[in-house]
């Protein structure tokens, strides 16, 4: 009998029946060259080994490599502009100025609101989404017609480039005369709202939710698909209702996917940039100005390569909190089972 | 009175139409920007919206004379297809070398090339920027194929190791014990077994090349600016065109859409790091 299997995720792509085909050709293969193991004595074993990790080390190499390279670089490179006083627009006075960087980015009127938007948009984006995906891959587990179609229609945000989505959101959907929103808002006989000057980080949180909640119901939809149904279907002849049977079999299966879909969509989320830029700019004022945008006004628009480097040293060191705690939280998880 | 059977496919129905309800919700946006791409400017702008109107196929006639498309259209291909090729050219050897080369390091170096993802791009922005502007690589295809190349690695890797892992040693002993070289051990025996799971890495690394949005945003201007790029230029309004926005928009999404659709399951493997599959 299997035991409850409600974390542990079977293997689908290779059946077992594959499995067992192959070990059957590979022992034909070996039974039909015996003369190889016999001459292997143990200094040669030892050889091959020696060659196989240098075979192994020769192609990992390069990946390590370059990814060594391209966070060391621009990161030691950042540390360093983040220590003098750096601005394109006055080149030639360098000097090192120690932390008065980041002085005055920490204290700079955008780093408070910048780092309360980054919390709120990443915090109800991930709320949104987690609980939205986990509602809707209940809901398409069961059967019903059409089920191919509504899988493909539910994911399909996820696909869209974020400058379209933002750019069809503000324009087509969330514009206070001719949008769709004004349209049934009026149907209802209430008054459109002016999403982006009344809600705009509201705004934002719409539309990069409308990207994320695809995601999470294109994981949990899968992982809904290796739960166990005969301990559904056990639990509901014991009389367990929906409710009962949602809260104590599917919940714990997912409790891993949904680790991973917060993972996954903090890392994006922290970064989020290009809806801001192609939506509000990052105004009015500093309302839906996060980090990452904070960051690059200061060097591409002010040209303050040294504030702007503390402020991405602030972003790495808060986006390591984040990712030190849940690869803690689920980076075992991820390569345990392997 | 209804029967239980009765009140169990009435509840399949409602749980249906209530599916069938919240995908269409979703899927509007995306039905609405097609839509608008077929509507005249002025029937795009009208109020109440309309869904019944005169199709016309001007915005997608038009779009190559306004906008110069496939100049940004060709970059999109060039870069997404040129960093997919190099992403793979550095990650199958690298996730070969760790799925059946297995070493003490193996799960340290998965999990800090993982790590590596989790450097938000802001806090290399500046560097990378004045690296490029001092290299002439700004505004060039090069330079977006080497980000990424770099970006997506890690996710490649990931991906592709899993797909080794479910390989059963034994085919591979078995080849090398016939004599086969590591060369050919890769290309004649593994890349054969794993085409499906290479081919979904690919497609991955097409998707998320494509729509990338940060970088090619910060590095290019116009020669080299992707689709991305040239659908952010309709922010600024300097008029309202959102019938063509649209059509550009339609245009630049449906090939990765398309994609997406294809692939969706075996994506799910690349997008969670191996852990849901």
């Amino acid at each position: 009998m299997e035991t409850p299997r409600s974390l542990s995720f079977p293997r689908a792509s290779l059946s077992n029946k594959d499995k067992r085909a192959n070990r059957m050709s590979t022992s034909s293969i070996r039974a039909g060259s015996p003369a190889v193991h016999t001459t292997s004595g143990p200094s040669s074993v030892q050889g091959e080994h020696r060659r196989k990790n240098r075979i192994g080390l020769a192609m990992l190499s390069p990946s390590v490599l370059v990814l060594l390279i391209w966070m060391a670089v621009p990161l030691a490179m950042t540390i360093y502009f983040s220590l003098i006083r750096y601005n394109l627009l006055y080149p030639g006075d360098n000097e090192f100025v120690g932390l008065e960087n980041y002085y005055y980015f920490l204290t700079d009127a955008g780093f408070t609101s910048g780092a309360l938007n980054t919390l709120w948009l990443v915090g109800s984006v991930l709320l949104i989404s987690v609980i939205a995906g986990v509602l809707i891959a209940v809901l398409v587990d069961n059967a019903f017609w059409g089920r191919g179609i509504v899988r493909v229609m539910l994911i399909s945000p996820f696909f869209i480039m974020p400058t379209v989505s933002a750019l069809v959101w503000k324009n087509l959907l969330l514009h206070p005369v001719s949008g769709v929103f004004a349209a049934v808002w009026r149907f209802f006989g209430a008054t459109p709202i002016d999403w982006f000057s009344e809600y705009p980080l509201g705004a934002i949180i719409m539309i990069v939710s409308w990207q994320w909640i695809p995601f999470a119901v294109l994981i949990l939809m899968t992982a809904m698909q290796s739960l166990d149904q005969e301990q559904k279907d056990a639990a509901r002849l014991d009389g367990a209702g929906p409710i009962n049977v949602f809260i104590h079999i599917t919940l714990p299966h997912l409790a891993r996917p949904i680790a991973v879909v917060v993972m996954i969509e903090t890392i994006f989320l922290l970064s989020i940039f290009a809806e801001i830029f192609t939506t509000t700019g990052g105004g009015p004022g500093y309302e839906t100005t996060n980090l990452a945008f904070l960051i690059y006004t200061q060097a591409l628009l002010q040209f303050d390569v040294g504030m702007a480097s503390s402020g991405g040293l602030i972003a790495v060191v808060i986006a390591n909190i984040a990712a030190f705690l849940l690869i803690r939280m689920i980076g075992k998880n991820l390569t345990d089972k392997s | 009175m209804l029967s239980l059977k009765q009140a169990r496919q009435l509840q399949t129905v409602l749980l249906g139409l209530l599916a069938w309800g919240v995908a269409l919700l979703i899927f509007f946006p995306i039905f609405w920007m097609v839509l608008t791409s077929f509507k005249t400017e002025i029937d795009a702008f009208s109020t109440p919206p309309q869904l019944f109107f005169s199709p016309t196929l001007e915005n997608y006639l038009q779009i190559d004379s306004r906008s110069d498309y496939f100049h940004f259209a060709w970059n999109s291909v060039v870069v997404s297809f040129g960093s997919t090729l190099f992403g793979m050219l550095l990650a199958v050897p690298a996730a070969y070398s760790m799925a059946f080369f297995e070493s003490k390091r193996t799960k340290s170096t998965l999990l800090w090339m993982l790590s590596t993802k989790m450097l938000p791009p802001v806090g290399v922005l500046v560097p990378i920027y004045l690296l490029f502007k001092d290299s002439g690589l700004l505004d060039t295809k090069v330079g977006l194929v080497i980000i990424y190349t770099l970006i997506n690695l890690p996710i490649m890797v990931w991906m592709i190791y899993t797909y080794f892992k479910e390989i059963p040693k034994d085919i591979l002993e078995a080849a090398r014990l016939d004599g086969a070289t590591a060369t050919q051990e890769i290309t004649q025996v593994l890349l054969p077994i794993s085409k499906g799971g290479l081919a979904s890495t690919v497609l991955l690394s097409l998707i998320l090349s494509w729509n990338e949005a940060f970088w090619s945003l910060n590095l290019t201007a116009s020669s080299a600016a992707p689709l991305t790029a040239l659908v952010a230029s309709y922010s600024s309004p300097e008029g309202l065109f959102w019938a063509k926005l649209s059509a550009v928009s339609t245009l630049a999404c449906a090939p990765i859409l398309i994609f997406g659709w294809l692939s969706q399951k075996q994506l799910v493997r690349g997008l969670s790091f191996g852990a849901v599959k």
